[in-house]
């Protein structure tokens, strides 16, 4: 689970790593009643997940009350890289004379956490780590004994951080590396970290991903997922249980285990069609799931067909067949053709009992595809 | 031969009296694994099926000569489980569970660092050799006994790929489903060496995801080391970045390049394995390595 910036944010205060005064605003009236509080400059930033808002012009940076209503009234509902804007965070401008990038994430190679400072903050760290390595300095922390402080000493001299304000990065890093073991983050990263005039620190941007399997352990957090979801559809997704993507194509697509579904996506392309979706159902297809999960493809106005594929494994195909049938027959109309391709054990059964009136029956995984980017291209015309 | 398990496997089940557990360790049987207990807290004196609980693997492990460990333990109460297994100890230990918190496995890797234990998973299938044993999930009506190693990140996938080669006539000497989450016991590189080293094994199907490097570092063993000729498949070539398709670990980052379909299939092509558009192809690349 990503947390938005104002979330991630209050959670930083809370742990006590330094952010700017701001406020949430929805409307461009509590935008404005937002800057006017907290006082000029201001920056009104776009709530939505997505990198580089400022070039896309989801931040502004605002001297008055006239520039506030402007920038807010440009940003709230406007549509970012794909994704409706909501909500504004109203921050006080920081002024800065440095800007540093400190972050604490998995490495997956390692299978250890490593924490990441660099000089070269405010700009995207990806492409800094793949254009000059050596410009961020890692630090391996051993899972059992956590950050002791001269790691995050050593980081942050390592990475010629000033020596005036090296004591309080390093100190910002401890408490990071703290909220990554409390809170089961995947990823924590400031960026920039800025340095005032004064030679304070603030977190002038927060991003806070939590690990969605550890949420069980961390009810509050996991209060703000719904909060957290970009999109209707995937907010229906986390209340059936589903794994579930949105994507920009016409072709919705349902099957059991990731690895298959995607692989199902691959060849929707492949043979010349675009996914609507990733939706995993995971093992079993009882008739419930298998409802919610049209229900879900189907709440998706792009989506043009449906292909259907299951392999069952320990799940007998038969079975599979009936939740299939079970679950198209309580659809009073179904509404985009459906494209069925059933394998594994008892798969010929399966196939006998599916009911052809309302669904396509093909044998393998590549007939099924194309089929179902068939249908979606006639649905389309 | 074959890799991992076999006739002789001595196999304590680690969650026996759960549902799954319960379930699972019938299928084991059926299809011939060498269960000789189970391993449940609180349970100890039990049986299931006839095949007798203990409280500790340790206790299980000592009375009945277990060697490998299979765990269906809820993924809450999942890593505690690990380290009794890898304190047992044991060979192998093959965790199916779903969903452990990526901290706790990475505390449970460190520990895997210091001992002989193979781990393979967490998040996967399990490890068959047809007609001999198997241990996890996997469906054992569709593999048939022959000399094509196959490993996978993928369950599903991994079912695909075979029920292919099964209906091709052409059987597998063992299936390793290594597992999708962002930290595992045996990768890639682990399964591959074993197949090379097998010497019943004259081909490998290998089937990576998105996310990580794990596909790439096998390319350059592949490269560098190994005789027995591999074919490959990608799954998430359609995948958009920073997002998580189903599994944990299968995720392109952000802004970079890391962790793409494209980076993994350039590595295996530049190491001489032929990548397939389908899961068709890659059999048809089997099939011409025999």
């Amino acid at each position: 689970m990503k947390l938005h910036e104002y979330q991630a944010k209050g959670v930083f205060a809370d742990a006590g790593v330094p952010v700017p005064d701001s406020k949430l605003a929805s409307t461009v009236d509590e935008a404005v009643d937002a800057a006017e509080d907290i006082g000029y400059p201001v920056a009104i930033k776009a709530q939505v997940q997505v990198g580089g808002r400022g070039k896309a012009g989801g931040i502004e940076l605002v001297d008055n009350a006239e520039e506030a209503r402007e920038a807010a009234e440009n940003i709230i509902g406007m549509d970012l890289k794909g994704l409706h804007v909501d909500r504004v965070l109203v921050e006080a401008a920081v002024d800065f004379v440095n800007e540093l990038y400190v972050g604490v994430t998995m490495d997956r190679n390692e299978g250890e956490p490593v924490a990441m400072v660099s000089t070269r903050g405010g700009v995207n760290i990806e492409e800094v780590a793949a254009e000059d390595p050596e410009a961020i300095e890692r630090e391996h922390i051993d899972p059992a004994f956590g950050m002791q402080p001269y790691e995050s000493r050593k980081a942050v001299y390592e990475a010629g951080v000033d020596r005036e304000v090296a004591g309080d990065v390093a100190s910002v890093l401890r408490t990071l590396f703290q909220l990554w073991d409390d809170s089961d983050a995947t990823e924590i990263e400031v960026n920039p970290l800025m340095i005032t005039a004064d030679g304070d620190v603030v977190a002038a941007d927060a991003v806070m991903n939590i690990d969605d399997d550890a949420l069980f352990r961390h009810p509050d957090l996991a209060e703000m997922e719904d909060e957290a979801a970009e999109d209707d559809l995937e907010a229906k997704a986390n209340e059936y249980g589903f794994d579930y993507v949105r994507l920009s194509g016409n072709v919705g697509i349902i099957g059991n285990g990731a690895g298959l579904v995607m692989t199902t996506l691959d060849l929707v392309d492949y043979y010349g069609g675009e996914p609507a979706n990733f939706l995993d159902i995971g093992g079993g297809a009882k008739a419930e799931r298998v409802t919610n999960a049209l229900d879900m493809v189907f709440s998706d106005e792009n989506v043009d067909a449906v292909v259907f594929n299951i392999f069952g494994g320990i799940t007998r195909g038969d079975e599979v067949a009936k939740g299939i049938n079970e679950a198209l027959e309580s659809f009073d109309e179904i509404p985009k053709k459906v494209v069925v391709r059933l394998a594994g054990t008892n798969a010929e059964e399966g196939m006998d009992i599916l009911n052809t009136d309302l669904v396509t029956v093909e044998v393998t995984l590549e007939e099924a595809v194309q089929r179902a980017v068939e249908y979606a291209e006639e649905e389309a015309q | 031969m074959s890799i991992l398990v076999d006739n002789d496997s001595r196999v304590v089940v680690q969650g026996i009296t759960g549902g799954e557990g319960k379930f699972h360790t019938r299928q084991m049987v059926e299809y011939g694994t060498n269960v000789v207990a189970g391993a449940v807290p609180g349970k100890g004196g039990q049986e299931v099926d006839g095949i007798p609980v203990y409280d500790t693997v340790d206790r299980a492990a000592r009375e009945e000569n277990a060697d490998t460990s299979v765990v269906f333990v809820p993924p809450a109460f999942a890593a505690d489980a690990l380290f009794e297994a890898l304190d047992a100890p044991l060979d192998l230990v093959v965790a199916i569970t779903e969903g452990i918190p990526q901290q706790d496995m990475s505390k449970v890797y460190r520990k895997l660092r210091e001992t002989d234990t193979q781990l393979v998973g967490p998040n996967c299938p399990g490890v068959i050799t047809p007609g001999q044993a198997k241990l996890g999930i996997l469906p054992g009506n569709i593999f048939e006994s022959g000399n094509v190693g196959l490993v996978s990140r993928s369950g599903t996938l991994t079912y695909q790929v075979v029920d292919n080669l099964t209906k091709r006539g052409i059987g597998q000497t063992t299936a390793v489903g290594i597992g999708g989450d962002p930290i595992i016991g045996t990768d890639f590189v682990d399964a591959l060496e074993m197949f090379e080293n097998d010497p019943d094994t004259k081909a490998i199907a290998m089937c990576g995801e998105i996310g990580g490097e794990d596909e790439e570092e096998a390319a350059r063993y592949i490269g560098e080391y190994m005789d027995t000729p591999v074919a490959g498949f990608i799954a998430g070539r359609t995948a958009p970045p920073g997002k998580r398709m189903g599994h944990a670990g299968a995720i392109v980052s952000g802004g970079g390049g890391t962790g793409t379909a494209e980076s993994k299939i350039d590595a295996l092509n530049d190491a001489g394995v032929p990548v397939g558009d389908t899961p068709e192809e890659v059999v048809d690349h089997i099939e011409g390595f025999l």
